[in-house]
């Protein structure tokens, strides 16, 4: 950072002339102060597991869509003057369409290359948002999340939000039939917020729906607003990552104050460096094979024209299922319509479902009361509860993608749409806690299968005869290392409420946020929750010989 | 004069008045009518009929009744006309395997001739839309644009935008247009065969009907070009997700435990 001209006169006297690069390095150096961040960062450790790939795979498709949609927006024209077609595609030739719809016909079917960019981008949106979900479901799931990582779990929810809706406006500025509907859909969403919702459609359209204005508006956040915002966060998340190191699971060697792993340079930045293509030739061979977003087969958007099968893209499909699932109530609140068969789903359970998984780690350091930082990761069987309630939000989720895909499933299934639907409605309810007992018991089972593990060593399958005719199967002790990884967790107490009188006998005062505190501290952490891992003592004696096991 | 002028109120008046009325009218008719075309009807239209009735008593009468007038487990088919005739049979979808919400198209068990004599002899218990001749249905100089303006407002709310077709209430659904003939085509809308509303002339003009029928062979046919590749059903957003899921962060995956478990650590050995 602050090479003076003393010592780098002193090493081109020793050494003679210095090359050029390390001229270039030396002048950066001198105005950036490149060493020290390079020596500070060349050699970050990141441990080698392929879950932890997972967030790059959404870092290099956020880089792949950036780089197509700038050539997109060479040729896509965002405005809603109407012109009449008379591109080379035959069966719309003559039909009347907005800009916005005949620069996209262009740029599929003249610009070249232009209907692979866009597969791309497309493509790149959908494996984006898929991509950031496994991510921040294998955070959760091991616990990642936890002290000092909080706000970056945040952050990377925010970037999910943000990226559903960057999806969302991305794929209305065709203008085609399928995305108008959904515009339209959007539109009922704001028109049935309550007082305003008429204001702000009003607002956001300039005026009635479909108006002159949203596609350009739409242009402007999905290009601008939205990827800005994205950017700034991923910039965030990325120092964040930095900042606290990498997580790593438990293992001999590795503990809280230490990362076991590949240095960043050389060996980690080339296997980034390659996954970058992969990620990027995988997307590319999708998009050259397979077609999305055909908006030649929907037409131009048309408020009088409807096509069924009208689904958004997968990340918002929830809120699709949500919305058909829902019975249309209505009332009539003094003299006010209140539309609660568009609200309550989309006003209400659409950020609900969002925000339940969002706020899961605050929920769990405030009962569990833990407040130290964490940087070896939990197996996902050796927090129940956790598990349990992920696997149960994700439950959830899919019950109303299903819901979203309702008519779909009803006409590839051969079922009634309108069971499909009921099965959604009473799914959206008992599934979410059906998966989570379940999913509970699955993994208390697992803890057993590691406790017997740990004391009776492995199941060889080889088979002895002892002498007076008893069949045992052989078991061979673990190696040390391994009964170190599965007894390295912690299984900690739930917080105790305290007596229940004080010392004079008097019933104490507790209020009753403790209690419910108290409540949910026992059920994560209480006895039913967890299988007592083997003790050092459990493990000496059983395998000192004297048992027959 | 008088006599009659007399008794003009009595009760059987009217009685006696429409007995000569009754004895005008037959006289008549019996005097002027063409009685030589009544004989020896041995068209080849009435043999139609008959052998039409024959496979029809046969194949259908179970649950449209002996005389096509319908019973409980089917409709009444008087007045249909040939054109349903020639949809429901020729598509496969009658006679019925068994009774749904909705009759499946399958493998047509009466080939072109038995489906025109049993057209023929439904035709005859009533007036209904004729089966359509080729220069009806013929796609040929068709405006493809307008078709497709047609075909978006009036059918893609069952059919789905592409036409590979959508679901309805209680397990019916709108089947998928791909690779459907054209008169096929032109013979549901002038019919309107099971859930479908009918889209006679007066509401879609022939030419209307030719129109859209263009639009389909050129946009939902194996003649179609799929400039973007795979379709995936050509049923939008769902398969497009499932296949991102799958086959694009599937492979994903599958390339991270592939980079992730090579490294450079010094092998065990």
């Amino acid at each position: 950072m602050s090479t003076t001209e003393h010592a780098t006169d002193d090493v081109t006297a020793r050494r003679g002339k210095a090359p050029a690069g390390e001229k270039i390095a030396d002048w950066a150096d001198g105005r950036l102060g490149i060493y020290g961040l390079a020596k500070a960062n060349m050699r970050k450790i990141f441990p080698d597991h392929w879950s932890f790939m997972l967030g790059e795979i959404c870092l290099y498709s956020f880089v792949i869509i950036i780089l197509t949609g700038v050539y997109l927006t060479l040729f896509f024209h965002p405005s809603m003057q109407e012109v009449t077609y008379s591109g080379p595609y035959v069966p719309l030739q003559g039909i009347r369409m907005s800009e916005a719809f005949n620069s996209t016909m262009n740029i599929s079917f003249e610009v070249r290359g232009g209907l692979l960019i866009r597969q791309i981008h497309h493509w790149a949106a959908l494996v984006f948002l898929a991509g950031m979900f496994v991510h921040m479901m294998r955070v959760f799931f091991t616990g990642a999340f936890r002290k000092p990582r909080e706000v970056n779990w945040l952050f990377g929810f925010l970037l999910f939000v943000l990226g559903m809706f960057t999806g969302f406006t991305g794929y209305s500025l065709p203008d085609d039939l399928l995305s108008g509907t959904g515009v339209r859909f959007m539109e009922g969403a704001i028109l049935s917020v309550p007082i305003v919702g008429t204001y702000l459609s009003f607002f956001l359209f300039g005026g009635q729906f479909p108006g002159n204005d949203f596609v350009s508006r739409f242009y402007s956040i999905h290009i601008l607003l939205l990827p800005g915002i994205m950017a700034g966060l991923l910039v965030a998340h990325l120092i964040l990552v930095f900042y606290h190191k990498h997580t790593q699971f438990a293992g001999p060697g590795k503990n809280e104050k230490n990362v076991v792993g590949m240095p960043l340079l050389p060996v980690y930045m080339a296997k980034a460096g390659g996954f970058f293509f992969l990620v990027f030739g995988v997307i590319a061979i999708i998009a050259a094979i397979a077609s999305i977003n055909p908006i030649w087969e929907f037409g131009p958007y048309r408020p009088d024209q409807v096509s069924t099968g009208a689904q958004p893209d997968w990340y918002m499909g929830f809120s699709e299922g949500l919305i058909r699932a829902m019975p249309g109530w209505e009332i009539n609140f003094w003299g006010h319509t209140l539309q609660l068969g568009v609200f309550i789903p989309l006003g209400l359970l659409f950020p609900a479902v969002l925000t339940v998984i969002a706020i899961w780690p605050f929920l769990e350091s405030w009962v569990s009361g833990d407040k130290r930082e964490h940087h070896i990761l939990d197996r996902p069987r050796n927090a129940p509860v956790r598990t349990g309630f992920g696997v149960g939000w994700i439950t959830w989720y899919m019950v109303c993608l299903i819901g979203g895909g309702n008519d779909i499933l009803a006409t590839h299934f051969h079922l009634s749409i309108n069971d499909v639907t009921w099965f959604v409605r009473i799914a959206f309810f008992v599934a979410p806690v059906l998966a989570f007992i379940v999913t509970k018991r699955v993994c208390l089972g697992l803890q057993r299968r590691d406790r017997d593990k740990v004391l009776h060593g492995r199941e060889t399958g080889v088979i002895k005869r002892l002498p007076h005719g008893e069949f045992i199967e052989i078991h061979e002790p673990l190696d040390q290392g391994k009964v170190f990884t599965l007894t390295a967790h912690e299984q900690p107490a739930p917080a105790e409420i305290g007596p229940e009188v004080d010392e004079n006998g008097v019933e104490r005062k507790v209020d009753p946020l403790t209690k419910l505190r108290a409540k949910l501290a026992e059920g994560m952490y209480g006895e039913g929750s967890h299988i007592p891992k083997p003790t050092p003592e459990e493990h000496a004696e059983i395998t000192s010989g004297h048992g027959h096991h | 004069m008088k006599k009659l002028s007399a008794r003009r109120r009595h009760p059987l008046a009217a009685l006696v008045v429409l007995l000569f009325a009754l004895a005008a009218t037959g006289g008549l008719y019996a005097a002027f009518a063409p009685a030589d075309k009544a004989q020896a009807d041995t068209s080849s239209q009435s043999l139609a009929i008959q052998e039409g009735q024959k496979l029809y008593s046969v194949g259908c009468a179970t649950c449209h009744g002996t005389s096509g007038k319908g019973t409980k487990t089917g409709p009444s088919l008087v007045g249909v006309g040939s054109a349903a005739v020639d949809f429901q049979v020729g598509t496969g979808r009658m006679p019925a395997q068994q009774q749904g919400p909705q009759i499946p198209e399958k493998k047509a068990i009466y080939n072109q001739a038995q489906v025109d004599q049993l057209a023929a002899y439904i035709a005859s218990l009533g007036p209904g839309p004729v089966k359509p001749t080729s220069q009806q249905y013929s796609p040929d100089g068709a405006d493809i644009a307008n078709g497709g303006q047609l075909f978006r407002t009036n059918c893609s709310q069952c059919h789905n935008a592409s036409g590979k077709g959508g679901a309805l209430t209680e397990g019916k659904y709108a089947p998928s247009l791909e690779n459907a003939p054209p008169k096929y085509i032109y013979e549901a809308m002038l019919t309107g065969p099971q859930n479908m509303p009918s889209f006679p002339d007066s509401t879609m003009p022939q030419k209307d009907k030719k129109d859209i029928i263009a639009y389909l062979g050129a946009t939902d046919s194996d003649k179609a070009a799929n400039p973007g590749g795979l379709e995936l059903g050509g049923i939008g957003p769902v398969s497009e997700g499932l296949f991102g899921w799958v086959f694009g962060l599937g492979a994903l995956i599958a390339l991270a435990i592939w980079v992730a478990t090579h490294t450079t650590k010094a092998r065990k050995s």
